[in-house]
């Protein structure tokens, strides 16, 4: 049975005001206290996810693995950053190691819907709870995507 | 992650190497000099950034006298471009995982 509308699904990349973010959503007919186990039982977020060893503590390191691919280890390197439970979780999500690698964040929501639950994954290139503290970063990547945006525009 | 994303993303990785890439979109060719003055380090840094850049295809150079001129390759950025919308893939997928898993679990 399947219990996603396709109308319910959407993803994009937003580009608006120079910002860069993925966006993955869905709306599940199931409620949110499933989806919250699914997100943060490490043994059920190995079935959808990747084997791992996380758990639900802020400041936790992890790690995601997968079958490695050329030029990557397949290793995912995180740290617990938010967990709110059935509403929020987000981590790190660091590809490459934490030198010359890819620093991302993922923020997942949780909303209550009818007949189920929205979720949403965000991956961004900060730290939605250290804006502040990481605004540097934050301006780079994310001014650096809308000019990449710009530049990838006129190309065409 | 693609070999060739990956080579792009490393190299833009760096908030300085960023900053000269896109002085360099912006600007259209510049010199050594001229970058190492915006980018407020030493000139033999400049330089360092400048070969990563070179290697990831990022840039290309000539030398006019004792000067050498860079200039941007955007077209370099395609596979970037390609492996965030590879990502978008990625998530719909685990997405499609979990619907899978909910349906197994018990209620």
């Amino acid at each position: 049975m399947s219990t996603a509308e396709g109308s319910n699904s959407a993803e994009g990349i937003n580009t608006a005001e120079s910002t860069r973010t993925l966006v993955v959503e869905r709306v599940f007919r199931h409620p949110p206290e499933k989806l919250w186990r699914a997100l943060t039982e490490s043994p059920l977020l190995a079935q959808w996810m990747m084997n791992n060893d996380f758990e639900p503590v802020v400041g936790r390191k992890f790690q995601f693995r997968a079958e490695p691919a050329p030029n990557w280890n397949g290793v995912v390197d995180c740290e617990v950053l938010i967990v709110d439970p059935l509403q929020r979780l987000s981590y790190n999500w660091g590809v490459g190691g934490s030198e010359s690698g890819l620093q991302w964040v993922v923020l997942w929501t949780l909303t209550p819907a009818e007949g189920g639950t929205h979720v949403r994954m965000e991956q961004s290139g900060f730290r939605p709870d250290q804006q502040a503290a990481y605004q540097g970063a934050k301006y780079g990547w994310q001014k650096f995507f809308g000019t990449l945006e710009n530049v990838i525009g006129g190309l065409e | 992650m693609p070999a060739v994303a990956d080579v792009v993303f490393r190299a833009l990785a760096d908030p300085t190497r960023r900053a000269i890439f896109e002085e360099l979109t912006r600007q259209g060719e510049q010199t050594v000099h001229a970058l190492t003055r915006y980018a407020g380090v030493s000139q033999p840094a400049v330089s360092k950034h400048l070969t990563v850049l070179k290697r990831a295809k990022l840039v290309r150079h000539r030398r006019a006298g004792r000067e050498t001129h860079y200039r941007a390759r955007p077209d370099a950025l395609a596979p970037m471009v390609d492996w965030l919308r590879d990502y978008g893939t990625f998530w719909r997928d685990r997405f499609d995982q979990l619907e899978a898993l909910l349906e197994r679990m018990e209620p």
